[in-house]
């Protein structure tokens, strides 16, 4: 297991089934963020953060306990927001972490931008919890769990999914145990 | 007014005369309020089994590690009271009702709603739901439940609540098939909404069928054969137990495996239930239930 630190220094050494653990900032957002992050680019305002280099992590967690960071908050299902990322990958948004396969349109923006998808395990929620070390609300608090924060991750499991060179792990993973029935 | 009222003839067992029973709408309030804490904590024992049966079986090595982390996972969430999944559902309920009960004290389906927004509150668990598909305004409590009632003979109230996610929810299925597309057309169909589902239904999955029925009756079936307990047990009905069989294996021949990653495990039961229909349908629904998959049933 390899040990990243965000923004990833060398993207391109990394190949679709690596398991790395990430450690860094990410911005938390999901579908309703993501809503609000294309009326902001249309209306040509700022967004809430830098995209460029950063690290988006598609999840909603639960409320904290008292005296806790965070909730659960494993990783949910990214091609919800497949309309939306090409317009963040294009302004160089270097990574995301979620679950699930990427459309066609979202894979070749980042390979032409340079943009790696990680992915993390949605059943690992209380597990991943552990590894974010803090968690601030930066943007859009209305919307709750689907509020955009800024979160410290350590030693944070995860996978590369797409990589640089065309590899997807959720194509060449199966592939290599399908059978006939 | 009459506190107890003798209703005679075929309710409960069959020749018998049964007694109105009172239970007041506060005590279904409390045992849901109790199992959407338990449910989103604690997996069942039995569907840690089938997690452990599933680990034994993969043969790819990513595959066990991710069996391995759902297992820590589920002890884990136990321990710290941590939610085992950050998407803590619907709170979908089945609640089956003897004929001779009367419930006092307000309405059910509202008590139903304060057990869950309590349950909710005092748990930390996430409020997930939104009061209109068009406006997207969250509801705050995850309220409404998604209830489903049913009138049986007798005095009895088994209530089950399935804790469900949507991602794995929105991978489900139905589709009206014809008598000659059959049981090798219906297969077909479970095989391909799994292909499509892949990743994102986060397997290992649990996989409720509803053959039969109407539109409406295959779905529900389908969801209510995802609360069979124990987790990938056959059903009584030979038949439909040797259907199962043969669909965990096609389930599994996909290669999708454990969080999609590749593997010989992506399936760790397929409960199918089986209803009359018309002689021209052929309904099925396939609902399909993540690695998080979260239940508990209480008699009352």
């Amino acid at each position: 297991m390899t040990a990243l630190n965000l923004p990833l220094t060398d993207p391109a050494a990394l190949h679709a089934g690596d398991s790395v653990t990430l450690n860094g900032t990410v911005y938390t957002a999901r579908d309703a963020a993501h809503a609000r992050f294309m009326e902001a680019l249309s209306a040509g305002e700022d967004l809430p953060f830098d995209v460029a280099g950063a690290t988006i992590y598609f999840v909603g967690p639960t409320p904290a306990r008292p005296g806790h960071v965070i909730g659960s908050a494993g990783p949910t299902t990214a091609s919800r927001c497949d309309a939306y990322s090409p317009a963040l990958v294009e302004r160089g948004l270097a990574a995301m972490i979620g679950k699930g396969r990427r459309n066609a349109e979202v894979k070749s923006s980042m390979l032409e931008h340079g943009c790696v998808y990680f992915g993390a395990i949605e059943g690992t929620a209380a597990l991943l919890s552990q590894c974010i070390t803090s968690a601030e609300i930066v943007a859009y608090e209305d919307l709750g769990a689907e509020a955009v924060r800024k979160l410290t991750i350590s030693d944070f499991p995860a996978l590369v999914v797409n990589d640089l060179h065309g590899g997807d792990l959720y194509d060449d993973g199966p592939a290599r145990y399908r059978r006939q029935a | 007014m009459v506190d107890v009222v003798r209703a005679g003839g075929h309710c409960g067992e069959v020749g018998r005369v049964s007694e109105l029973r009172t239970v007041d709408v506060a005590e279904v309030e409390a045992v849901v309020r109790k199992l959407c804490v338990e449910a989103n904590h604690e997996l069942r024992e039995d569907h840690v089994a089938a997690l452990q049966r599933g680990r034994a079986a993969e043969e790819s090595p990513i595959g066990r590690e991710v069996f391995d982390r759902l297992l820590e996972n589920a002890r884990v969430s136990a321990a710290e009271q941590i939610a085992f999944c950050q998407d803590t559902g619907y709170a979908v309920v089945f609640l089956t009702i003897g004929q001779d009960v009367h419930f006092v004290g307000g309405s059910l389906a509202a008590a139903i709603d304060r057990g869950v927004a309590e349950g909710y509150s005092d748990g930390y668990l996430r409020a997930s739901l939104v009061r209109s598909p068009v406006d997207r305004v969250n509801t705050g409590d995850n309220t409404p439940a998604m209830v489903h009632y049913d009138l049986v003979p007798g005095s009895g109230i088994e209530l089950t609540l399935l804790v469900k996610g949507a991602g794995c929810d929105n991978m489900s299925a139905l589709r009206m098939l014809t008598p000659a597309a059959g049981v090798e057309g219906m297969k077909r169909f479970v095989v391909e909404t799994i292909e499509k589902a892949g990743p994102s239904a986060s397997p290992p999955v649990t996989v409720g069928i509803g053959m039969g029925g109407t539109f409406d009756r295959a779905a529900v079936l389908a969801k209510r054969a995802l609360t069979r307990n124990p987790t990938g047990s056959p059903s009584p009905d030979p038949k439909l137990a040797e259907l199962e069989a043969e669909l965990v294996d096609a389930i599994n021949a996909t290669g999708i495996g454990p969080a999609g990653f590749g593997g010989t495990v992506t399936t760790v039961a397929v409960h199918v239930e089986a209803y009359p229909t018309h002689i021209a349908a052929f309904p099925v629904a396939i609902n399909l239930d993540c690695h998080s998959h979260r239940v508990r049933s209480v008699t009352l």
